[in-house]
């Protein structure tokens, strides 16, 4: 059963359209891929997922309710949470806060609490009381990651996690994934680096040019249909 | 001896001064808004004690304590409705509103409670004093700067200990990453100038024991509320307190070497420190 869907999403930047039609779903306890070139709208995608940009009520479902017009805040109780682009943790805030901040006013129990995020990631227990921002990028991805955790949000949004970082250090943040998985989250995985993103998904959407291109399970799909779904060529 | 007791009246009478800041502090901190009508909202509350101490015959202390949550529920729905929509990149709205606010205040408190000066009853307390040896020191400026380290002690907590306090610095910092965390920013902005407005209470309770106030002097509060909040550091609710205490000490050793001086040297400090140390003495590390 599709759990998050989107129908004829579009999305402007002023005068700019960034998204034009996209049509994807996420059913649940599933994890899909969303690949794409720089610029072709998979930020804009999520940032339209979890309400930072508003939409007509209708684009977005969750869970059967319409979401497209709800703003962020109040799409975070439905169970949707964000670890957006370029991790934006809190300069203000320790590590500690930055993760206690992931559950801002709920009191609900869930599979993840502080306790869980530090056996998920140890080395964020040693630096609880460092400024969230004197983190190594790996550390502050952790970091981002766990504070949309301590929602227990049903579907998590992971955009470009592995930007900036090194090889070992995505291989360290990725192996966290199957776990996350376990919790019963679904999750979607943004990426444009093609690689940890259809080793962990389900499913992939190919997008270009504000438009999903490809789409299917990444055993069915070879490396030329992606190629071309990707730079827009005739591979 | 008589240098001493200068020092220590202006020490005293920064507690005052920080009174006034730490509301004007709070909000800038937490939302970059300088509020141009909060020197009038002191005003208005130090009208409000004295019309509930006139209605109801009670000491302003408790005609205080009333009048809090009245201020606490104005601030709140004033940030709500009118000045949140005023925030945005562009720094001028809120400075235009909040100018346009100082003025009708101003009036609506002339309409209301004509031009002359008043004063809160104090009866016993305004001039007790203690014996300290060498010196005498008031009562009630005891008071007031105690009051001032307790609101300065108190927002500190509330701010670095408790979850509404995260909340603050996290909009603070980054409002769209912040209602990714569910958390409503206009909301969060709301709160902050409503305890501010807490503040101002307990600043007008002080003020209109200590001095005559009447519908024009808002303005020139918040020239010392601003001043000492500059001095300090913006965001820095500490440095505010500081700020306080320098803008007092100048003023009562200017008043100290010539009555005229009192004002002026305040304003002297101010444009020393701000050539000395630009930023303020406490100066947030992130910004
Ligand atoms: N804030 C913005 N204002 C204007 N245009 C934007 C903004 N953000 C993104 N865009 C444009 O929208 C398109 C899609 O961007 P984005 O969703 O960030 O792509 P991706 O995440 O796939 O790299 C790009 O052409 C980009 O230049
Ligand atoms: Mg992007």
């Amino acid at each position: 059963m599709s759990f998050l869907t989107t129908r004829g999403l579009t999305a402007h930047y002023g005068d700019f359209q960034a998204l034009f039609g996209v049509d994807i779903m996420l059913n649940e306890g599933e994890t899909i891929a969303i690949i794409g070139a720089n610029g072709a709208g998979k930020t804009t995608l999520m940032r339209s997922l979890s309400g930072v940009l508003r939409n007509s009520p209708e684009m977005i479902t969750l869970d059967g309710r319409k979401i497209g017009a709800m703003s962020a805040d109040e799409i975070v109780p439905l169970g949707l949470a964000m670890v957006p682009e370029g991790r934006r943790l809190f300069p203000s805030l320790s590590v500690e806060e930055n993760l206690l901040i992931g559950a801002y006013g709920r009191k609900i129990e869930g599979y993840w609490n502080l306790e869980k995020i530090y056996r998920l990631f140890p080395i964020l227990a040693e630096r609880r009381s460092s400024p969230g921002t004197a983190l190594s990028g790996g550390q502050q991805q952790m970091v981002a990651i766990g504070r949309a955790l301590m929602s227990n949000p049903r579907v998590l949004l992971c955009d470009e996690i592995s930007l900036g970082l090194a090889p070992v250090v995505i291989r360290d943040i990725y192996a966290a994934v199957p776990r996350i998985q376990e919790s019963g989250a679904s999750l979607i995985v943004v990426e444009q680096d093609i690689g940890q993103a259809m080793k962990v998904a389900d499913r992939v959407y190919c997008m270009m040019e504000g438009r999903v291109t490809l789409e299917g399970t990444p055993q069915s799909l070879s490396r030329d249909d992606i190629h071309a779904a990707y730079f827009g060529v005739g591979a | 001896m008589i240098w001493v007791d200068t020092i220590v009246q202006g020490v005293l009478l920064g507690g005052l001064y920080a009174l006034f800041a730490a509301g004007l502090s709070l909000v800038f901190g937490i939302m970059r808004l300088v509020n141009l009508a909060h020197g009038d909202f002191i005003v208005m509350a130090a009208y409000l004690i004295l019309l509930l101490v006139t209605l109801l015959g009670l000491s302003p202390f408790v005609a205080a304590a009333l009048a809090a949550p009245i201020m606490y529920l104005t601030g709140w729905l004033l940030q709500k409705h009118l000045l949140n929509r005023t925030l945005g990149t562009d720094i001028l709205p809120p400075l235009l509103v909040t100018f346009g606010l100082s003025i009708a205040l101003q009036n609506a408190l002339l309409e209301g409670f004509s031009a002359d000066s008043q004063r809160l009853p104090t009866g016993a307390i305004s001039t007790a004093s203690l014996d300290l040896g060498v010196i005498n020191v008031g009562v009630l400026p005891l008071m007031t700067f105690g009051s001032a380290i307790v609101v300065i002690v108190g927002l500190n907590q509330l701010f670095y200990r408790t979850e509404l306090g995260r909340a603050f610095r996290a909009t603070s910092d980054d409002p769209t990453t912040a209602s990714l965390m569910g958390i409503r920013p206009g909301d969060i902005f709301a709160k902050a100038t409503a305890i501010a407005m807490l503040v101002v209470t307990l600043a007008a309770l002080y003020l209109g024991m200590r001095s005559n106030f009447d519908p024009s002097i808002g303005p020139a509060r918040l020239i010392y509320a601003f001043q000492a909040v500059i001095i300090g550091g913006l965001g820095s609710l500490w440095g505010t307190l500081a700020g306080g205490v320098i803008i007092g000490l100048a003023q009562t050793i200017g008043a100290a070497i010539n009555p005229e001086w009192q004002i002026l040297a305040g304003h002297v400090a101010f444009l020393v420190v701000l050539l000395v140390r630009p930023r303020g003495l406490f100066p947030r590390a992130v910004d």
